[in-house]
């Protein structure tokens, strides 16, 4: 299982408020939600936002409230992984339930640029980014949390 | 304490940090916002009915009363879904209060407890020494259809509480202090555990506060150890058999603190994070347009009285708007009936009916762009209360009603 794109870079703390703002929060429509993705600390993420992007940013990525409108609003935005160089904790099971990939590397949060394009392979946890030339290893999944993403969220594995 | 109960709840002697377990709940919750997704997870999943109508809830809390056609939506849709499955504690307008605040007073939780919410701040049912944490909509669909959820068993950080807390200071400058020295990630993946001599000294009300924001450190749960406080406030609220579980006396922690509270000064988080935590010595005039006593953090009964002691006899600063929400029904009736409301609405605040409202930026008292709020509530995020471009400063209900007053942040010890 693999993921490709280019990177939106963000820095330390990004919490779920500035990822979708509660005054979206009366919908639970995943394209409507997607159209308020980052809007407090991006603007113009969604009119630059395509699909297979990476999302990179530093330390407690999804910090704050346990809305899982968050992972589903980057995940309808198209965002094909997050890397961080630690998440949340409700946030790393909200993504992971509702499949979308993310990964933790402090090296890569760090070196990787806005714009970079990055490959990720989840089995062995390599990040790539082809514009610098480098590779850095995340943490892989073990074998449960990739059947999960696969399967496209919890509920879907469990059936 | 934490590794006890997830013990006891997946059916094992006992547990390591990091294990991986499959834990029995003894309760679920959600509220008007984080249902819905559950509730279209629980269709889409083929689920039937859930695993027992008496050990889940839906409080309609945060946008309730319903402030537009879609938040009315979702609340008909919460409204039909526990109507259907005829689940017992389902709490509507009229009786429902903030779910952090609701819960403990009805009883619903009590010590040694498992719970999950689909909400962050359910760790605050740790105040009664239970196991409590917040998850997302997916794990509330899973928890309400089988009473389990997996967890990560955490380590621990230990706080000894020792001494008796100032005048004037209270248990929510404890918790800024902490959040101030241990950051927003402090505690990431980690539990909170609050023991030591000073213990007694916190009421209920005041570890609810503190267990509330263990979420703002990053952690999994806060948890108090039980004693004759916890006891006294579950006696008649909670009538079922309940476990207490203690720590090890060689218990093994990542890193302990002691915390004196006689050296607690009232504390405020400046913007936008609750660990830009400062004490008065480092605060220069801050002006403010509103003030806002209220949510799962501080909207309790001694909150409203310490707010009330300050407002008594004088008036909300020209050009300040000053809200305030009591946490449930029951909070408002008790603030009626020691003429608290009457302070208030003699003082120049509004008064609301249970709501989360403005804390996290629905309704009720929105910021506009520039605008500056004191609030007695528990983010401080970019936009978290309005405009991305409005403020939100943390603090005690002492210093948000000293601050109505004074038009700037102030503490009280500037009204005398």
């Amino acid at each position: 299982m693999k993921a490709k794109g280019f990177v939106h870079k963000y820095g330390d703390n990004v919490d779920t408020d500035v990822i979708i703002p509660a005054r979206y929060l009366n919908t639970a429509d995943h394209k409507e939600l997607a159209s308020h993705c980052m809007e407090d600390i991006d603007p113009d993420f969604v009119k630059n936002v395509k699909e297979g992007d990476i999302i990179v940013a530093r330390a407690n990525f999804g910090c704050g409230s346990s809305r899982e409108h968050a992972p589903i609003a980057i995940k309808a935005s198209g965002v094909s992984c997050v890397i961080a160089s630690t998440f949340a904790r409700i946030f790393y099971r909200n993504s992971i339930n509702i499949g979308l990939p993310i990964i933790e590397c402090d090296e890569a949060s760090e070196k990787i640029d806005d714009g970079d394009e990055v490959e990720i392979d989840f089995e062995s946890g390599v990040i790539t980014n082809l514009t610098k030339n480098e590779a850095y290893t995340g943490q892989p999944f073990p074998d449960f949390l990739i059947d999960i993403i696969n399967k496209g969220g919890l509920l879907n594995s469990l059936k | 304490m934490t590794q006890k109960i997830l013990a006891a709840h997946a059916g094992l002697d006992e547990v390591k940090a990091g294990q991986l377990i499959m834990a029995n709940l003894d309760f679920v919750l959600g509220n008007d916002i984080t249902s819905p997704v559950a509730i279209n997870e629980f269709h889409k999943a083929g689920f039937s009915d859930v695993f027992d109508k008496e050990k889940v809830t839906m409080v309609m809390d945060h946008f309730a009363p319903n402030k537009d056609i879609k938040a009315a939506t979702q609340c008909k849709q919460c409204r039909e879904f526990c109507g259907e499955h005829s689940i017992t504690h389902f709490y509507d307008v009229g009786d429902m209060g903030i779910e952090h605040a609701l819960l403990p007073e009805k009883g619903l939780v009590g010590p040694g407890e498992c719970i999950i919410g689909a909400d962050s701040h359910t760790c605050t049912y740790g105040a009664l020494g239970a196991f409590s944490t917040g998850v997302g909509s997916t794990d509330m669909c899973a928890g309400m259809a089988r009473g389990k959820a997996w967890f990560k068993v955490p380590s621990a950080i230990k706080f000894n509480i020792i001494g008796r807390l100032p005048k004037y200071s209270t248990a929510k400058d404890v918790i800024l202090h902490i959040i101030g020295m241990i950051g927003v990630d402090g505690a990431l993946y980690r539990s909170m555990e609050f023991s030591g001599s000073g213990l007694k000294n916190l009421t209920m009300e005041d570890r609810l506060c503190m267990a509330n924001m263990a979420i703002e450190a990053g952690a999994k749960n806060g948890i108090f150890a039980v004693d004759e406080v916890t006891l006294e406030y579950v006696k008649g609220r909670v009538d079922r058999e309940f476990k207490i579980y203690e720590a090890d006396e060689d218990a093994e922690y990542d890193e302990v603190y002691d915390i004196d509270l006689s050296k607690i000064k009232p504390t405020v988080s400046f913007p936008h994070l609750p660990e830009n935590a400062k004490t008065f010595d480092e605060i220069e005039d801050v002006k403010i347009d509103q003030s806002v006593i209220g949510s799962c953090t501080n909207g309790r009964i001694e909150d409203l009285r310490a707010a009330a002691e300050i407002l008594k006899g004088r008036k909300v600063a020209k050009n300040v708007r000053c809200i305030v929400i009591p946490a449930t029904q029951a909070v408002y009736m008790q603030a009626m009936e020691e003429g608290l409301l009457k302070i208030f609405i003699e003082a120049g605040c509004a008064v609301s009916t249970p709501t989360c409202g403005p804390c996290l930026g629905g309704y009720m008292g929105i910021l506009a762009k520039g605008e500056r709020a004191v609030a007695t509530t528990n983010r401080n995020f970019v936009g978290r209360m309005g405009h991305p471009e409005s403020e939100v400063y943390l603090a005690s209900p002492y210093v948000a009603a000293a601050s109505a007053v004074t038009g700037k942040i102030s503490q009280p010890s500037e009204l005398v």
